[in-house]
């Protein structure tokens, strides 16, 4: 492990940290919210402390292998959501440590799951930075750093890096320099965000509202800076954009480089883009009909099935009624739509849209060699072979996914609620989704349950932004083993 | 630039390590996935599976806006087709790998109808680079200048060679030849030295000098210069094959030891005045037999580094006085460069400073353009041969007055018929070809690069 090289990245990205604290403390300076400033400078001055003193190795050796990779991302996610909760705790606007923690988990892992039941009364500023959060590890920070800073003399093994964070089954290069490749993410994201606020604006929202929006929507995350998240807004245009926005936000990002590079014959025929909008399509058409008596009208109803099916499959969260009180067999579908999630590569948490064709293929794949128990297949995506270490990878994928579902749900299950709330709590936080059904439902928060079952959600939703490997990692012991390496000459 | 490296073999991945260090964009096909997906997290480069003369495949490594495409696969005719097909799709720059000697021949009929740029033979050339070595053996390597009446040899300093315990300064003042020491490699340490150096024993010295020199510096250095009449060559691979015809040529003898003998016969065929041996040339008898007091020179060209180097030391022992050893990893050079003053030789390094040397020189506007780029000390050292032209800056300046790079050095300057070992009094004038001497840290894309802007 070369622990230096590790340090001097996580001592850069809490610095780039740093730089995105100054936004919400002008923020905070312009209302004139005291503790929220006193609470960003001391925040501030910490994460410098830490940042600079971590920036001060000097590493002897650039080399930096999959191991170290992962190791980075994990340990990365922890330090910024840990720095990130420090203003909520120390203004004074969530007093309980493990709460704001939570909150700034959900917030990085574009979550949106909260535990405040009041978010109005939140100072400005740490409005501006629980929105933030989500813009920020939506693409992820370490994607930014690659974006900023040249690892230079051939260094390929930032790969590592872009694999431990970007979400997906098979995440690859789109243009021959990873450097240049992050930030043309960053500048499809950035442009993708600015054209929404526009929208928005247009729409006649306040533009801190537009850009707090905007945030919760661009990195999937859905944390809204109203009580009635996105119904506090009733124009049916607003919600529309948003409603457009997240779906958006779900596509593959090399989708949109693809468009940029005019090769429209590729993303028509993108199977994950079809597929992704396809079940849209078809959740939309089954939910509207079947919530038609609740409203009043069949575009009411369309307008409402299709902002909640685009919030729940992008993962982001966001709410225009209270699907709660939804009948059972609509409620059912936002479940599994909860289990889907996004497209690989996008800032959407969850299975992965991907995921889920690759896995129905191999079972189609092995059916058939049931019948003919020679057959070679292989598996296609996109016109093409399938690396059978991808396949794996998904097979794996789901097996951990379905473990740690499984021990979160017994063991927030001490806490007594009752089974939907449980499950629907774990699967929306594994997933990055936020809202539940029940007493986790849209209306609703986690404030309810017990610090322990808040620490189990918080890795949760970890664990599911990062796909699990890069955390589980860092428990395995030959990670950390070193040994005295004699000096090469 | 925008390059595609096409094969992922041994020629290609040495392409791509110095490329990418070198900062271009580079994209790798190859059809093993393996190799490529090992290529994608050692450097920054984005890789194609499948077959690099496929026109589909090329498309996707985005040919048509590629300002080079290597190709390097084993096969010729996939290389050939392959430089056609990305030509055809709009790439600049074609440079093929064609290593069959039956193609050699028509390459230079063919090549600008197939629109090639270059065409690389890693045997052919170095076969050459031994050949220059054998006709002056007391040098471990020889690389040429100004067509090829400059040279910057390399020799180990031994023990009782005239220069030892020397200032450098003292150096240029009694030697009777014009020569001018441009990189010393102690240890592990290189040093591009000045005036007050000391040179010790052991130490690797690369010196600059005129070729017609060359004898003169020997004897001055008080070196032996044992006459090459017997050459013993182990293994009859291509590059054998091509180091034995030009030896042959010169009026050398020429034994080949060689295991297969199906390939015996053809070489037999093809070079009527070798001594062809049917044998397995890592046996200690047969070498005993053929080689211990007859030959002059010992090449070993087995396509197993490690055997080839167990047989130079062989050979050594048996009081060969020179010997010279094939090595496809370049890593075996550290390893081995303090037990053994052999001259090693690695095919595709000796091509990939032609890749790099066209690269940059395309990369770069044409006046003051790089003529000849060698890397020398395990490629730590860059020997670089520009010509002045009409846009250099300091021209006429004298050198002492002109701010320059530190760790560089200009070597020689050749003008109209003469060759200068510049001091500081001397300029660069237009049309010269100027010789820079400088560490890898510095790198040069045209002579303007080596002063401080």
């Amino acid at each position: 492990m070369n622990l230096r090289m590790v340090s001097l990245l996580i001592g850069k990205i809490l610095l780039i940290e740093l730089i995105t604290f100054a936004p919400p403390t002008a923020i905070s300076l312009y209302c004139g919210e005291a503790q929220a400033v006193k609470a960003f400078v001391i925040t501030m001055i910490l994460l410098a402390l830490t940042g600079f003193t971590l920036c001060c190795a000097r590493p002897k050796v650039k080399a930096f292998y999959a191991a170290e990779g992962f190791v980075v991302t994990a340990l990365s996610w922890l330090a910024i959501s840990f720095f990130g909760a420090i203003p909520f705790y120390l203004s004074g606007a969530i007093p309980n440590p493990v709460d704001a923690f939570f909150e700034a988990v959900s917030g990085f892992t574009t979550t949106g799951a909260s535990i405040l039941s009041d978010v109005e009364a939140l100072p400005k500023g740490l409005l501006y930075w629980r929105s933030f959060t989500h813009w920020l590890g939506g693409m992820g920070v370490l994607v930014f750093l690659l974006a900023i800073i040249s690892f230079g003399g051939g260094g390929g093994y930032s790969l590592h890096l872009l694999r431990a964070e970007s979400p997906g089954p098979n995440v690859g290069k789109i243009m021959p320099k990873l450097r240049q490749g992050a930030l043309m993410l960053y500048m499809i994201y950035i442009a993708l965000s600015v054209t929404e606020v526009i929208f928005l604006l247009l729409g006649g929202m306040p533009l801190f509202d537009s850009l707090c929006t905007m945030f919760g929507t661009a990195g999937t995350g859905g944390f809204s800076i109203k009580n009635a998240s996105m119904a506090a807004y009733p124009s049916a245009y607003l919600q529309n954009v948003v409603t457009v926005f997240m779906a958006l936000f779900g596509i593959n990002f090399s989708v949109f480089f693809l468009i940029l590079t005019r090769d429209f014959a590729q993303v028509l025929h993108d199977e994950e883009l079809r597929c992704y909008l396809g079940i849209i399509v078809v959740s939309v058409l089954l939910i509207a009909p079947n919530i038609h008596s609740l409203y009043d009208s069949w575009g009411q109803a369309f307008h409402h099935a299709a902002f909640q099916v685009s919030s729940i499959i992008t993962t982001t969260g966001f709410a225009t009624a209270d699907f709660n009180i939804w009948p059972e067999f609509s409620r059912t579908i936002l479940i599994l739509l909860m289990f889907i999630g996004a497209s690989a590569g996008s800032t959407g948490g969850g299975m992965k849209v991907s995921r889920l064709i690759i896995c129905l293929k191999s079972a189609a794949k092995e059916i058939s060699r049931m019948l003919h128990p020679k057959a070679v297949r292989v598996i296609r995506m996109n016109q093409k072979a399938l690396d059978t270490r991808v396949v794996r990878g998904v097979n794996v994928f789901m097996t951990i996914y379905f473990f740690t579902a499984a021990l979160s749900f017994l063991l927030i299950s001490l806490d007594n609620f009752g089974m939907i709330t449980n499950f629907t709590a774990v699967i929306s936080c594994l997933n990055n989704i936020g809202p539940g059904l029940e007493f986790v439902g849209p209306t609703g928060n986690f404030g309810h349950f017990s610090n322990f079952s808040k620490l189990v959600l918080s890795a949760d939703m970890l664990l599911g932004r990062l796909e699990f490997f890069p955390l589980l990692i860092l428990f395995g012991p030959s990670t950390w083993r070193r040994k005295k390496q004699p000096k090469i000459r | 630039m925008n390059i595609i490296i096409v094969g992922d073999g041994k020629v290609g991945l040495t392409l791509t390590e110095q490329l990418s260090k070198e900062e271009h964009d580079i994209v790798i096909i190859d059809k093993n996935p393996t190799v490529l997906q090992n290529s994608q997290e050692t450097f920054d480069v984005m890789v194609v599976p499948g077959n690099g003369a496929s026109r589909q495949v090329l498309l996707e490594a985005g040919a048509e806006n590629a300002d080079l495409v290597v190709a390097a696969t084993s096969a010729d005719e996939i290389n050939l087709l392959c430089c056609l097909t990305a030509k055809k799709l709009g790439c600049t720059h074609t440079i093929a790998r064609v290593r069959n000697p039956e193609y050699a021949e028509q390459l230079v009929f063919l090549k600008d109808e197939l629109g090639l740029s270059m065409v690389i033979n890693p045997e052919a050339t170095a076969a050459r680079e031994m050949f220059q070595i054998l006709q002056f053996p007391s040098f471990l390597n020889r690389d040429r200048f100004a067509k090829g009446r400059v040279e910057i040899v390399e020799l180990k300093v031994e023990k009782g060679c005239t220069i030892v315990g020397k200032y450098l300064h003292e150096l240029h003042d009694n030697a009777k030849v014009k020569v001018l020491v441009c990189a010393v490699e102690r240890g592990d340490q290189v040093y591009i030295p000045s005036g007050n150096f000391k040179i010790e024993e052991g130490d690797k010295i690369h010196v600059t000098a005129e070729t017609q020199n060359l004898t003169k510096l020997i004897h001055y250095l008080g070196i032996p210069l044992p006459k090459m009449r017997d050459v013993v060559i182990v293994g009859g691979s291509r590059l054998g094959y091509y180091l034995a015809a030009m030896l042959i040529q010169s009026g050398v003898k020429v034994k080949i030891i060689e295991i297969d003998y199906q390939r015996c016969l053809q070489l037999s065929e093809l070079l009527p005045k070798a001594l062809i041996i049917n044998g397995d040339g890592c046996q200690q008898k047969l070498l005993n037999e053929e080689v211990y007091g007859k030959a002059d020179a010992v090449i070993s060209l087995l396509n197993i580094d490690e055997v080839n180097l167990v047989i130079s030391m062989y050979a050594k022992k048996l009081g060969v006085p020179k010997v010279i050893a094939k090595i496809d990893r370049i890593e075996y050079m550290n390893v081995f460069k303090n037990f053994a003053e052999d001259s090693l030789i690695s095919p595709k390094n000796l091509i990939c400073n032609d890749v790099l040397r066209y690269v940059r020189a395309v990369s770069n506007s044409e006046e003051g353009s790089m003529l000849t780029l060698y890397r020398l000390v395990n490629n730590q050292v860059e020997a670089i041969e520009f010509l002045a032209g009409r846009d250099t800056y300091y021209l006429d300046v004298p050198f002492s007055k002109v701010p320059m790079r530190p760790n560089l050095l200009i070597v020689s300057i050749r003008r109209d018929d003469r060759t200068i070992f510049p001091n500081g009094d001397d300029c660069i004038q237009l049309g010269d070809r100027v010789v820079v001497v400088t560490t890898e840290n510095n790198r040069f894309y045209e002579l303007n690069d080596i002063f401080l802007s």
